[in-house]
């Protein structure tokens, strides 16, 4: 079983691929379209601006992801890979996300400090294949300056200068806000979950 | 709610932690992978490993240190000292590092902030700051393990830091480091309420009582602790729960 990691110059892969290399899966870091489409499930991390996002519109990495998400291959959104499976970002409004999700992403507001980081709550609501096992109130390490708004999908809120969207999770399609890689404990069994769902 | 953070810091050189030798009463106590794991497994909710050698020799070793050592956490991991250019930082990142911390080579040279940041991303930048009181008032940044001084004002530095993209703040009271008697929460204060991005507090702590006061005093987001965390003498467990009661949101238990 391969699991895609998407290379789109968006910030640093190493530690997402570690942590799927301490849980004995089978990661690879690609940029390549063709070995995206031949892999068994894809993650989309990526962090800083929206309009990184850019290089997968150019790459033919959005297509290839497109694809393999309508094959049902699931794919897990990281930080700003969550978020550009939202519609939008107001952080960079030209550019168009997956739009599996409604909605535009959002700065926080100003009378909180930007970026949210550190250890915050999940509150879950609603049954996730991801989030299974993963008690309510579960701490879980964030690091981001937008956020997504709370949708149909969501499936866990955070509260920082309002409610967010945490976790997103639609069929085989799943978004988290929060770095997994770096939560510990709860971050390591929520991507066991990914890496045992089946096609 | 967002809880403070406890970040446990690893002095090391030449591939050994230089202070810790009795923290839970591991037999390997200057090994810097077993150290930070030790810390993440006892509830540190992050890791700084501060690279204080002072030759090229010592300091070949430390990417494989950071591979080792980040190899073993689950949790954020930061690496700081003697990063001078974004070469440093790509080859410390690439070594599996999540943020750097800058100092010295960002205060001759400020672009090296926003060099970072637009290729890594603010949230994986650290500025570094050593902040001496050198007036009622004032407050003055050190360059180079605070041997230097740099004419410049800390808290005019961390507003400058900010907007060139910095995504943290650490301040290091240089009255207070290694004195055990508290935080400054004076100029945490200043400093944390000057910049809208989370400031980290270092330097003075001795007790469960000095990370309440800089939480609640000196607004800091985060507290950074050495030796009081090594050895043994304050326990996380213990100072979680301090905190705890004392009504500021921690993580724990974790």
């Amino acid at each position: 079983m391969t699991i895609a990691i998407v290379d789109y110059g968006a910030g640093n892969l190493a530690s997402v691929k570690k942590a799927f290399d301490t849980l004995g899966a089978k990661a690879i870091v690609t940029g390549e379209p063709e070995r995206v489409s031949k892999a068994e499930k894809v993650v989309v991390p990526g962090v800083g601006h929206f309009a990184a996002t850019v290089a997968l519109d150019v790459s033919g990495l959005r297509e290839a992801i497109e694809g393999a998400i309508a094959r049902g291959v699931p794919a897990l959104g990281i930080c700003l890979g969550m978020q550009w499976m939202f519609a939008s970002s107001s952080e960079a409004l030209e550019l168009d996300g997956l739009a599996i999700f409604a909605g535009e992403c959002t700065r926080f507001p100003a009378e909180v400090k930007a970026p949210h980081v550190g250890w915050n709550q999940l509150t879950r609501m609603g049954g996730s294949r991801l989030l299974n096992g993963v008690p309510d109130a579960s701490y879980v390490y964030f690091t981001h300056s937008y956020r997504a708004p709370v949708v149909q999908q969501t499936v866990a809120t955070c509260e920082y200068g309002g409610l967010f969207s945490a976790v997103v999770e639609q069929g085989n399609v799943f978004g988290v806000q929060f770095h997994p890689e770096k939560s510990g404990t709860v971050g390591k069994h929520l991507l066991e979950n990914f890496c045992g769902l089946s096609c | 709610m967002l809880t403070k953070r406890i970040i446990a810091c690893l002095d090391v050189t030449g591939g050994r932690v230089v202070k810790g030798v009795q923290f839970l009463n591991l037999r390997d106590a200057g090994d810097p992978a077993d150290l930070a794991e030790a810390h993440s497994a006892a509830g540190a909710d992050e890791i700084v490993l501060l690279d204080i050698s002072a030759t090229a020799e010592e300091r070949t070793t430390l990417l494989d240190t950071v591979r080792r050592t980040a190899r073993r956490l689950f949790i954020p991991f930061t690496v700081g000292g003697g990063i001078r250019c974004l070469g440093d930082a790509s080859a410390v990142f690439d070594a599996g590092a999540d943020k750097v911390s800058v100092n010295s080579a960002a205060l001759r040279d400020p672009n090296l902030i926003s060099c970072i940041a637009d290729r890594f991303g603010s949230q994986a930048v650290i500025v570094a700051i050593d902040a001496k009181r050198t007036s009622e008032q004032q407050y003055e940044a050190f360059a180079k393990g605070g041997r230097t001084p740099t004419g410049k004002d800390a808290q005019a530095w961390a507003k400058e830091a900010e907007q060139r993209g910095a995504g943290e703040i650490l301040l290091t009271s240089m009255d207070r480091d290694g004195t055990r008697s508290g935080f400054d929460c004076e100029i945490t204060r200043r400093i944390a309420d000057s910049v809208r991005i989370p400031v980290i507090a270092s330097g003075g702590a001795g007790s469960a009582a000095h990370f309440v006061e800089v939480f609640r005093e000196g607004h800091a987001d985060a507290a950074l602790a050495a030796s009081i965390l090594h050895y043994g003498t304050t326990p996380m467990a213990e100072l979680k729960q301090t905190l705890r009661s004392a009504g500021i949101p921690v993580r724990w238990p974790c």
